[in-house]
């Protein structure tokens, strides 16, 4: 069974409809990389796996579980599904330490005594042990979205969501963030990702999905949809970021 | 008005005292039971049941519509009418409380509306509960930006303390009334009691900005 199972999945702002009968499957430790357009429907997809938007029709469920905005364990399931956003949304009024073990601690999984090793444990993992008492606003942006990073992990996610997590950062920043997650793929993590790091998709990704005007216009291993677009929307868009 | 005399008040001294510290236990109270009030009625206008808020809405508008004066008359004259007779500083404390409560919710609910949607998905996302989100993400980051306007608010609340008097509740004001009343010095104890309000004020005007400090220790942008 696969770890996340999208089907037809239809969603609607108003009268503009964003998602479009999307089906999608994911297995356990694929790394799926989400490509395409501004508006064709990446994040909106992203967002509506773990529930922040509410889908107007069609199924998703995590682990069997279907997914839905106002489920009864909304909670539990997404303890299960990190996801990082494009500008961290760290805490500002706390500690990289708290940030970090803030909801390990009010959800019990962790007590008080304990909570410390884990941030400083999760921090190790993205490299930053030694900011664990620095307030988000004196860090850099890539070290923010480690920390960002850290603090999914610190709930042992099965499933980690990226919704283009270094677009807002300085390029010599983008780097440190992607190897934070290539070692996390590498590791075996169950990856979805909204990006435009073309690089990055083709390198890691063990699935590309291209979606176009809210639908899923193609997808495959990167070998083959990089190298050999079917569509004439893939292939022009290739090409324009084959420039930058 | 030639001869100002202020010895006469000296044999008054303890009635002074007890007024101010009355007067200072009104002002938290009611300062207190106020902020939980308005933290609750901010919290139900931004995301509460529907059908709650209305009556939240009624209330705010309701106090701040009407004389505060007013406000005391009816817990302390009004309510007896009702089986609840109350003493008059506890009448005075639960009317203040009211008072407070409205204003500072006003303030609080533009606190609320100054954190970004992106920090409360950022809470939601982490499977904890809507009111832990509320209370460990919005809330500390929201007073910080209201705090300079809840403090106004709060001297606002000590210096509205003196109706009380109105009611014989015996704090500074009434205790220069009753001063007042024996030694007929009026100017002498008015100009005294008004430095008396101006030292209280600074004082908490220190204590808040050091409180402040305390408190919001995390660097922002601004």
């Amino acid at each position: 069974m696969a770890l996340v199972e999208i089907n037809n999945v239809h969603k609607s702002f108003g009268a503009v409809e964003v998602l479009k009968d999307v089906s999608l499957s994911v297995e356990e430790g694929e790394i799926v990389t989400i490509i395409g357009r501004s508006g064709s429907g990446k994040s909106t997809l992203l967002r509506c796996i773990n529930a922040l938007e509410p889908i107007n029709s069609g199924r998703i469920t995590i682990e069997g579980q279907q997914v839905a905005a106002g489920m009864r364990n909304l909670k539990e399931l997404r303890q299960r599904v990190g996801i990082v956003f494009q500008a961290f949304n760290l805490f500002p009024h706390l500690k990289v330490e708290r940030n970090i073990t803030l909801a390990p601690t009010l959800t019990g999984r962790v007590s008080k005594r304990e909570a410390r090793a884990l941030a400083l444990e999760c921090l190790t993992k993205v490299g930053l042990a030694e900011k664990i008492d620095a307030f988000p606003e004196q860090l850099s942006g890539g070290q923010q979205q480690r920390v960002a990073i850290a603090r999914c992990l610190a709930m042992r996610p099965h499933l980690m969501l990226f919704d283009e997590v270094t677009s807002a950062l300085d390029p010599e920043l983008v780097g440190e963030v992607l190897k934070v997650m290539e070692d996390m793929a590498r590791q075996g993590m169950t990856m979805i990702l909204v990006t435009h790091e073309m690089n990055f998709a083709r390198n890691v990704a063990s699935k590309i999905v291209f979606m176009h005007q809210g639908r899923v216009w193609e997808e495959g291993p990167p070998s083959k949809l990089f190298t050999n677009p079917q569509t004439p929307e893939l292939k022009a868009f290739i090409g324009s970021t084959r420039h930058n | 008005m030639g001869n100002l005399n202020f010895r006469p008040l000296w044999r008054y001294e303890d009635a002074f005292i007890e007024g101010i510290l009355n007067t200072l236990w009104l002002t938290v109270i009611a300062a207190g039971i106020g902020l939980i009030i308005a933290i609750a009625c901010a919290a139900i206008l931004r995301s509460g049941p529907k059908l709650l808020r209305y009556p939240v809405l009624g209330y705010i508008e309701l106090i701040r519509n009407t004389p505060p004066i007013i406000q005391i008359f009816i817990v302390f004259f009004v309510f007896p009418g009702f089986g609840i007779r109350l003493p008059p500083f506890t009448a005075a404390s639960i009317a203040l409380a009211l008072y407070f409560g409205a204003y500072a919710a006003e303030i609080i609910r533009s606190g609320l509306d100054s954190i970004p949607r992106s920090q409360v998905e950022a809470g939601h996302c982490l499977g904890i509960s809507g009111f832990q989100v509320f209370m460990h993400v919005v809330l500390p980051p929201a007073l910080r930006n209201i705090y300079p306007s809840i403090t106004s608010q709060f001297v606002l609340l000590l210096l509205g303390t003196s109706i009380a008097s109105q009611i014989s509740a015996e704090e500074l004001f009434h205790t220069a009334g009753v001063v007042e009343s024996r030694t007929f010095r009026s100017f002498e104890i008015y100009a005294l009691i008004a430095g008396i309000y101006v030292c209280l004020v600074m004082a908490f005007r220190v204590f808040f900005a050091a409180l402040g400090r305390l408190a919001f220790r995390w660097p922002t942008r601004r």
